[in-house]
């Protein structure tokens, strides 16, 4: 079992957030996506999001925008994300899916579920994808076992909070602030609020990401959250280097293990 | 003795009377629609629905509607025959449905005056805008210095040099115009943009959306500021010939002035509704924006729709000559007509609207929107084939100042 149930009941058992890392899919090529991966995992991710490219990214920054249009220039495909996906897992780590919506609408809802399932992927994060429209992938991830994490925003009412983390499993995807991602210099206290907003609401672990790029972020975070997300600080590193995203990844994942308790 | 006298119909008509083609309430019109966007912007298209509602049977903000749409907009627009240009097209009666006398000089004023008072009424100081030609831009900015508000108009770059002097025209007004450089550097990136604006600022700021597409509650709000275009038409048609039309014919690239003016015919079976789309180079090639004729259901800027997409679920590039209609996306309600078979699509190339943009300009004096030429084009068809009894109404949707450049390069006029 890796389920991700299994993986939070060990990061609680641990006393630590878990540390989930994004890069995308065939950036810089298809091979290079899943070897950086491979090494996300290596240096201490417990979860990997392998980013699906998209040509109208809206809730995406700079960072994130020029790397999935690159993969796309570089030709990658959308069935290239099951290769990467199967390799993760091949290598013993857990690996869930970021996508917006329309490619796997394109693909088929009930197809993609059956090809993530098959490559031993987990579940799907979608954030252009609201429950209230989510029929078509509530059933097919239902029939493929895989888990839905839908997105709350700070801008969510309790109602849709509510109806969000009842829709959701795995884990509940929080964004800390209002904006598209990238790193950021500070984080809020909108974060923690939101947090403390779903808890209420949900058994869910509670993820939280947008902006996170340093361990003592990650540290931070790891104080009110379950698991801290990181993307275009990954994305960034990696286009540095295999030694900088190994380097920037061991910070994120010290950070995760020595949460920092916020004073009540 | 003037139509306006006789008019039953004003702006605020197409707001506080319910068309009888309503979305259910999540926003979908059959299959499409809805809502596909990011969570962080649900509470802001919540507000907006809410608003929406109250402003429509709220009579201070319907009078206001009307005032501002007749004082300042030039409500209604005439109704001109175009007799000559008729005998290009079998002999059908065409009539010209003046939306580009509007103030701004196109149909886009109607929706940018109802939804910048709405922004007044949530409280909210800034307005973003996506543009093309720069239509909807130059609407969007005159709206705001109107009525007091900051604007800021994302524009991909590629349009911003081929529309140079809407550029202009907007800054002149005090909006701040913004060439978006990702992707294809069009519309369809604009857009992106100002959603990205929109959910990092979503507290203070109004996305004034152009189109009849987007999430909920857009396409159904911004088709009721435009309804006015049909309801003031059909009275006008009615009231001159005596009788309904045998047709419309409206271009169609995100979809509103189509719509505006189809919606007041959709229960008269009699007449036909025909949406002229982009055809670039011809829709054989891969030049073009024609959506409906080309495209496949999915989901993009929001909605559930046709789009051009390639086998992978990603956005293809449109092409036409005409910035305005340069998007390959399109309003969900468009797409349930067109599967309902209520109305029909059909692609216009570049050379056919420059060849019906020149003829108009020769016979009646008129020089359109390259958008709108393409509407005037397909009338020239459709009057070949429906014959001299025919009635043709085409919605003039926009006139052509922006677009004397573009021509004179295509019909070589000027010394190079």
């Amino acid at each position: 079992m890796r389920s991700l149930d299994e993986l939070f009941a060990d990061c609680r058992g641990q006393r630590r957030a878990a540390l989930v890392g994004y890069l995308p899919a065939g950036y810089p090529s298809v091979d290079d996506s899943a070897r950086l991966l491979s090494v996300l995992i290596d240096a201490g991710a417990d979860l990997v999001e392998v980013g699906v490219a998209y040509s109208d990214p809206v809730l995406d920054g700079p960072t994130i925008q020029a790397a999935t249009e690159s993969a796309l220039r570089a030709g990658v495909r959308l069935r290239d994300v099951f290769t990467v996906v199967e390799r993760v897992a091949a290598d013993g780590g857990r690996a869930v899916v970021m996508t917006y919506y329309n490619p796997v609408l394109r693909y088929g809802v009930r197809a993609f579920a059956r090809d993530l399932a098959a490559a031993g992927g987990l579940g799907m994060i979608t954030p252009d994808l609201i429950p209230d429209e989510a029929q078509e992938w509530l059933a097919a991830s239902h029939e493929y076992g895989l888990d839905r994490i839908f997105l709350v925003a700070p801008s969510s009412t309790e109602e849709r909070i509510a109806r969000t983390a009842a829709a959701s499993s795995g884990f509940l995807y929080v964004s800390s602030v209002m904006g598209v991602t990238g790193a950021r210099e500070k984080l809020g206290p909108a974060a923690a609020e939101l947090v403390g907003r779903c808890r209420p609401h949900t058994a869910l672990p509670i993820g939280v990401g947008l902006g996170v790029r340093s361990g003592e972020q990650a540290a931070a975070v790891a104080g009110f959250a379950d698991a801290v997300i990181v993307g275009s600080a990954l994305v960034s590193a990696a286009a540095s280097g295999e030694p900088a995203l190994r380097a920037l990844t061991e910070e994120l994942a010290a950070g995760v293990r020595r949460p920092v308790t916020q004073p009540a | 003795m003037t139509a306006r006298a006789n008019l039953t119909v004003t702006a605020s008509t197409g707001l506080s009377i319910r068309s009888g083609h309503e979305p259910d309430e999540h926003g979908h019109f059959g299959r499409y629609g809805g809502r596909f966007v990011p969570e962080a912007l649900i509470a802001a298209l919540d507000e907006l629905a809410v608003f929406y509602e109250k402003a429509r049977s709220d009579p201070d903000f319907l009078a206001e509607l009307d005032r501002l749409q007749r004082d300042y907009a030039g409500r209604p627009s005439p109704l001109t025959d175009a007799p000559k240009l008729g005998e290009h097209a079998g002999g059908a009666r065409l009539l010209l449905k003046r939306e580009d006398l509007n103030h701004t000089g196109s149909h886009k004023i109607n929706n940018v005056l109802g939804q910048a008072l709405l922004t007044k009424r949530m409280g909210k100081s800034r307005v973003i805008a996506e543009t093309g030609a720069g239509q909807h831009g130059v609407a969007t900015a005159t709206a705001a210095a109107l009525l007091g508000l900051e604007c800021v108009v994302y524009m991909g770059e590629v349009d911003t040099h081929r529309q140079a002097l809407n550029v202009a025209r907007m800054r002149l007004l005090g909006a701040e115009v913004i060439p978006v450089r990702t992707g294809s550097r069009t519309l369809k990136d604009a857009i992106n943009e100002a959603l990205r604006d929109w959910v990092t600022n979503v507290e203070h700021t109004h996305y004034l959306l152009g189109t009849v597409a987007g999430p909920h509650p857009f396409p159904v709000m911004v088709r009721d500021f435009h309804r006015v275009i049909g309801l003031e038409a059909r009275e006008q048609v009615l009231a001159r010939c005596g009788r309904l039309p045998s047709a419309v014919a409206a271009c169609v690239g995100g979809g509103s002035n189509a719509i505006g003016i189809f919606h007041a015919f959709l229960d008269d079976p009699g007449v036909r509704l025909v949406g002229y789309e982009p055809g670039g180079d011809g829709v054989e090639t891969c030049r073009h924006g024609a959506t409906l004729t080309k495209g496949s259901p999915g989901a993009l800027h929001g909605a559930m729709s046709y789009l051009l997409q390639d086998e992978d679920g990603q956005t293809q590039e449109s092409y036409s000559i005409s910035a305005g209609l340069d998007y390959p996306g399109v309003g969900p309600e468009h797409a349930l007509l067109k599967d309902l078979g209520r109305a029909d699509y059909q692609p216009v190339t570049d050379a056919e609207a420059m060849d019906a943009f020149a003829l108009l300009a020769r016979t009646e004096g008129i020089i359109p929107a390259i958008e709108s030429a393409h509407a005037v084009a397909g009338a020239l068809r459709l009057g070949r084939e429906l014959g001299p009894d025919a009635i043709i109404l085409i919605n003039l949707s926009g006139r052509g100042d922006k677009d004397v450049n573009t021509a004179a390069k295509w019909f070589g006029l000027v010394e190079s």
